[in-house]
């Protein structure tokens, strides 16, 4: 059976997405090295001065370009094929999309002006009252603003589909995608209000000053369902294609999978207050009830871990696997897509450990701030994300171009070289978190530094020189892919996982939009709802901006 | 075959199952350390305006340091800035072993962290806002306190020590 065609004009749309988000990738990552090499002892910020002013100047770079634009770029992308290919159907309309990506695009490079030029040196959580020119948080607000109307396109495109096919299942690629895009533009209402109503009329000179801890709520009301914008096109991947990639395996449960989605949705948004379980301004009550709905997001993870693993199994024994484990050997290891999002996966579990320490309310005491944090994130958003996507990439750009992955054994070594330098790096950014060690921090120059840590900041060195060498393999492989004069034979197969059990068979109300959006906007109204009124009625604007870097 | 039932496989409920068994272990785990324990994170203190909190005379930051309330018990009044240079008012604060600090930190620019070294003591300070915890050191050392939160260039150098004698 001929798979779906996507039209050459969507291929290089989402193409054109991919495109930014390498550009991205390649300039924010080349500062992670510079930090780690610093806290090994071997500063280079000094000799790039006229360019980068400082460790704290490279770190903002590293943390907007890595963690905003890589990932939401690749995302918007990535969400548009599925959507497409999912349901089998056109964009309802690309100018409405094309107008989304386009003012995101102008989003970026207005942000980064400041950046470079070292007016925005306030990392990639802007707390105020650091000030950053005015220009940093209008391009923030455009990529925001500009993944809004590609989401919108999105959504027409599923209404479309939804009235030519009234009784058909969602296909879950789809579903998933159409779902991602939803908690987004749901999460992202606090950070809107946060620049819209502060940041941006006060960096412009209409307001004098801001209510700093009124910000922090703001940010995290968008910052930690972020993180699930970042996750669930990862888990996409594993649950519906990598099983196919790893060895022709389904997907264990569509009904489980599909319900697991929901509950991410529903309880992303609703527990922001886990990141300011030490914030002088909110009353434990509150923090502790979003520390128990964190952890009732750990159920939803529970779920994908047994089916994406099932599915694995079931890819594994396809191909002759037997015993306990033994099947995992059997696996298409060859494949870098394939290892790329196995190894991610697997460090992602570790990272999905560390973050239970860290909802967890009080223990949280000794790890807020920490080099714990880093450590932990580096291993979900810098892994079980990034090195995820990076290996869908090795089969959507041969796809989308039609030109041959370049040199598949550098990919699988890229994806290797990650894991093991993310190991080290991590490992030992944990402890080092764990003995007290501070974040955001040239630990390198630190004047209270122990002698115990000085191994561990060693380590960190080390793990980020292997981190800078499988970086350099990616972007090689993809600049040689994207000049690759040989072409495939025929178009690249979608890898989809189909679910063994007929998707017909998953239940109504699985299928159905509304309820479950009134039941995720009823919760936030109840458990942000009394905190925010209170915080914004006794609004205290006493904050003026500083520009200390 | 109804299609308001799910279907789910035996393997996959008893995952479930233990999934959600383990979750209520974490709560109850955090919930004994929180109320039975008394580990607590911090809660509203008070409220003060940055702009006079460290220049006001009747502002306790107007002039830091340790307040000894009664034999034993200290409020300790921490100021955090980074004007004019990355610091924490007094930098250094000298206890007898035993001693129960309660720290009352707050800053008159950025936000700062505030964060002693091997004790629970860890938290944001906000401008506008008092971040209160209470600790008690019975073992004598040094403990330094250090900033976690990012506030400009001088952030890595930011920190104090507790003296606390035998």
């Amino acid at each position: 059976m001929k798979q779906y065609q996507l039209s050459t004009g969507e291929k290089k749309f989402i193409g054109s997405h991919l495109l930014v988000a390498i550009l991205a990738l390649a300039v924010g990552s080349l500062f992670g090295p510079l930090q780690a090499f610093e806290h090994a002892g071997w500063d280079i910020y000094p000799y790039i001065k006229p360019l980068i002013k400082s460790y704290y100047q490279g770190l903002t770079v590293h943390g907007v370009l890595n963690a905003l634009v890589w990932t939401t770029f690749f995302i918007m992308g990535f969400l548009t094929f599925n959507v497409t290919f999912g349901l089998k159907r056109a964009l309802r309309n690309p100018t409405l999309n094309k107008v989304g990506f386009w003012v995101m695009v102008v989003g970026v490079v207005t942000a980064a002006i400041p950046i470079l030029a070292n007016q925005a040196t306030v990392l990639f959580t802007f707390y105020p009252p650091l000030k950053a020119n005015w220009a940093f948080y209008l391009g923030l607000t455009l990529v925001v603003v500009g993944s809004w109307v590609e989401g919108w396109g999105l959504f027409a495109t599923y209404l479309g589909w939804r009235k030519e096919n009234p009784n058909e299942r969602t296909p879950f690629i789809a579903f998933a995608s159409i779902l991602t895009a939803l908690l987004w533009q749901i999460c992202t209402l606090g950070v809107a209000t946060e620049i819209l109503t502060m940041l941006l009329p006060w960096s412009l000179g209409l307001i004098e000053n801001v209510d700093p801890q009124l910000a922090r709520t703001y940010f995290w009301f968008t910052g930690h369902p972020l993180v699930y914008f970042w996750l669930l096109p990862a888990y996409i991947s594993w649950y519906a294609m990598l099983p196919k990639q790893a060895g022709n395996g389904k997907m264990f449960s569509d009904s489980l999978a599909r319900l697991s989605f929901w509950i991410f949705l529903v309880l992303s948004t609703p527990l922001g207050f886990h990141h300011q379980y030490v914030d002088p301004g909110v009353p434990p009550v509150w923090k502790f009830i979003h520390s128990m709905l964190t952890f009732g997001v750990f159920f939803p993870s529970m779920m994908t871990a047994f089916t994406v693993v099932a599915s694995l199994e079931h890819a594994g024994r396809k191909q002759g696997g037997k015993g306990a484990l033994a099947w995992i050997g059997k696996l298409n290891w060859s494949d870098p897509s394939v290892a790329a999002q196995l190894l991610a996966g697997i460090l992602f579990f570790f990272g999905g450990i560390g973050g239970l320490a860290n909802a967890s309310y009080n223990v949280n005491l000794v790890l807020h701030n920490t080099a714990f944090i880093p450590g932990h994130f580096h291993l979900t958003v810098a892994t079980g994300v990034t090195l995820s996507f990076m290996g869908i990439s090795y089969w959507l750009l041969p796809y989308l171009t039609g030109r041959k992955l370049w040199n598949p054994k550098w990919a699988v070594a890229q994806a290797w070289t990650w894991f093991v330098g993310m190991i080290i790096f991590s490992n030992s950014m944990h402890v080092l978190g764990l003995l007290g060690a501070p974040r955001r921090v040239p630990l390198g120059l630190a004047p209270y530094v122990p002698a115990e840590w000085n191994s561990r900041l060693l380590q960190v060195g080390v793990g980020g020189a292997i981190l800078f060498v499988s970086g350099a393999l990616y972007l090689t492989v993809m600049l040689m892919t994207a000049l690759n004069k040989e072409k495939v034979a025929e178009e690249v197969q979608v890898p989809i996982a189909e679910s063994m059990q007929d998707p017909a068979l998953t239940p109504v109300w699985l299928d159905r939009w509304a309820p479950w959006i009134y039941g995720t906007l009823a919760l936030v109204v109840i458990v942000y709802g009394p905190q925010l009124v209170d915080m914004i009625s006794n609004i205290a604007l006493t904050s003026p901006g500083f520009r200390v870097w | 075959m109804s299609t308001n039932q799910i279907h789910i496989d035996p393997y996959e409920r008893n995952w479930m199952i233990i999934s959600a068994i383990l979750l209520v272990l974490f709560a109850t785990a955090v919930s004994v350390a929180a109320f039975g324990m008394g580990i607590q994170v911090p809660a509203p203190e008070q409220r003060v305006d940055p702009r006079t909190v460290a220049t006001d005379p009747n502002s306790p930051w107007s002039n830091p340091g340790l307040r000894e309330i009664e034999p034993g018990k200290y409020d300790a009044y921490v100021l955090a800035r980074a004007i004019p240079s990355w610091e924490y008012l007094p930098k250094e604060m000298t206890i007898p072993a035993g001693s129960s600090v309660s720290f009352y930190v707050t800053s008159s620019d950025v936000q700062h962290g505030f964060k002693i070294q091997d004790t629970n003591a860890n938290f944001q300070v906000v401008p506008g806002q008092v971040s209160k915890l209470t600790i008690k050191f019975d073992k004598p050392g040094t403990y330094n306190f250090i900033c976690t939160e990012y506030c400009g260039s001088g952030h890595g150098v930011m920190y104090g020590a507790i003296i606390v004698t035998p």
